[in-house]
């Protein structure tokens, strides 16, 4: 398989990969994928008093247009309200990295990800 | 060293100088162009006896006699021709056939073919370690059973099948057993004179031949009988019609000579190879080597990297040319059926990296191979949330994943 320039950028060198503290309040984790379909990805995010996401990192198991689609998602995600972030789709993802069809479920993933870690921090938030 | 490095000898070979230069001596005007059934001149004479040479040497990698094989377009057609030639020659006997969960996908689709025509299959499973017992192939038998067909040694793992003992309970209970030769010439001593084989598929591009000829041997005594899948002008005994490919041939019969001569060197060095490529990943943590560890051809190294996914290693390891039983690899979605056939979980499926070594693999090769695995599995692990989770203490057979 070929794969994009901007994939292989992001894999060679992914952005703000890590862990950040799960039981800090402001601290978001989605976790989405399994195992058994190739591929798991970890999106943390952390807000700041604002709802502003002043941090994100990830962690990702999968092809490398599933890391790609992570490692591009923190950069896009820094710096955005909740609100905002929500917005992100994976079609515009997929038209960053000029996935092929048979990888567009990679983006599909990440946005997934990117909204299960909102949906956790505000969750924790409320509580 | 030259990049990419070669470690895909399974899924072919490159054609041996020597055989391509006996190649090159059958193409034009000055050379050996005839055509092998042209009875009335020189240029098919000539022709013909390169051909029948070729097929002494065929037959002689394999102990038959030459008069048993039948050239084919290789290992996929002969399949064909094995499977489906049987069935409906001994239809009238009875309609089930016998084979394993892990046969290559030109046995597999010839029996799904069969099942449509009304035929019934039971597919073995192997045991853990990828092996098909004689015990299993006898209790599977029935009065209406007219054919087993089972590899000798499997494309992805590299296990051998005990061909000597299955073919004892096939001959005893008088079912055509059909054999699947293609990962196996050159690696393996093949004597049809010992084994009861009654076809077996052969095919020259695994074993240093070109692409696009192998053969179907078809025993003589007890005679064996197919149905042609390919009618015209009757060649081949009438077992499979059309013009001989005469240079492919001659590549082919130059091809299993030399396997002939040097297999067993051959053999010590790619093991001695395959031990140094294990040792350099051996204090790495949460490594699996799937199939069996002896019953495995020399050349054949399956192993898994768990916690790290099989297409992103490969794109890693861009110097090196590898194949993965990684769904994302290929065109459907469902990781190796032979991986999972054997009892590995999706995730070790998923982390599957098959590297297979040959007569041009060095050691020098190797050595790079190791660093530059190590290198990207270690990368990879550190991206990896369920390397994390692992090192966390968590057992994520337990965890429930929302599976999409
Ligand atoms: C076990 C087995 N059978 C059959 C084949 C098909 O052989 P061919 O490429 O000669 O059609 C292969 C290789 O692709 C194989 O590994």
């Amino acid at each position: 398989m070929a794969y994009s320039e901007k994939v292989l950028d992001h894999y060679e060198n992914p952005r703000n990969v890590g862990k950040m503290d799960d039981d800090d309040v402001n601290v978001g984790t989605g976790m989405v994928g399994a195992p058994a379909c190739g591929d798991v990805m970890r999106l943390q995010i952390k807000v700041d008093d604002n709802g502003i996401i002043e941090d994100a990192k990830f962690k990702t198991y999968g092809c490398g247009s599933a890391i790609a689609s992570s490692s591009l998602l923190t950069e896009w995600v820094k710096g955005r309200s909740l609100d905002e972030a929500t917005q992100i789709k994976n079609s515009d993802i997929a038209e960053e990295l000029g996935l092929p069809p048979v990888k567009i479920h990679c983006s599909v993933l990440a946005e997934d990800a990117i909204k299960a870690a909102i949906e956790d921090v505000k969750q924790k938030r409320k509580g | 060293m030259q990049f990419p490095i070669y470690l895909d000898y399974s899924a072919t070979t490159p054609v041996d100088p020597r055989v391509a230069a006996k190649m090159a001596e059958c193409l034009t005007l000055e050379a050996n162009f005839g055509n092998p059934a042209s009875r009335s001149h020189m240029f098919g004479w000539k022709a013909e006896e390169a051909v029948e040479t070729a097929r002494r040497q065929v037959a002689d990698l394999i102990n038959c006699d030459p008069r048993e094989i039948v050239w084919t377009s290789g290992a996929t057609e002969a399949d064909n021709l094995a499977i489906k030639g049987a069935a409906h020659f001994y239809v009238k006997k009875g309609k089930h056939i016998i084979t394993s969960k892990i046969e290559h996908k030109a046995v597999l689709d010839s029996c799904r073919q069969l099942e449509r025509e009304g035929f019934e299959v039971t597919y073995l499973d192997p045991s853990a370690a990828g092996i098909i017992s004689p015990e299993a192939v006898a209790a599977a038998i029935r009065p209406d059973t007219t054919l087993v067909s089972l590899m000798h040694v499997n494309n992805e793992i590299g296990v051998i099948n005990d061909i000597a003992a299955i073919g004892k309970v096939t001959r005893e209970h008088k079912v055509i057993f059909h054999v699947d030769a293609a990962q196996s010439t050159g690696k393996l001593d093949i004597d049809l004179e010992e084994m009861q084989v009654d076809l077996m598929s052969l095919t020259a591009h695994k074993t240093y031949g070109p692409k696009g000829i192998g053969a179907l041997y078809v025993r003589r005594k007890p005679r064996v009988r197919i149905e042609p899948q390919m009618h015209g002008g009757g060649h081949e005994r009438g077992m499979r019609s059309g013009t001989l490919a005469t240079h492919q041939i001659v590549g082919m019969g130059e091809a299993y000579r030399l396997a002939k001569e040097e297999m067993h060197a051959e053999n010590i060095r790619l093991l001695a190879l395959r031990n140094r490529l294990l040792d350099g990943f051996k204090d790495m943590e949460e490594v699996f080597v799937n199939g069996d560890a002896d019953h495995r051809v020399a050349g054949n190294l399956n192993i898994s990297f768990n916690f790290v996914e099989g297409e992103s290693l490969m794109m890693a390891l861009r110097d090196l040319a590898v194949s993965s039983g990684s769904a994302c690899t290929s065109a459907s979605l469902e990781p190796s059926y032979v991986l999972r056939a054997i009892g590995l979980n999706d995730e070790l499926a998923h982390s599957s990296l098959r590297m297979t070594m040959g007569r041009f693999t060095t050691e020098e090769e190797i050595d790079y191979s190791i660093v530059k695995v190590r290198e990207a599995v270690g990368k990879l692990r550190e991206l990896s949330p369920l390397w994390d989770m692992h090192k966390d203490g968590i057992d994520l057979s337990q965890v429930k994943w929302a599976a999409h």
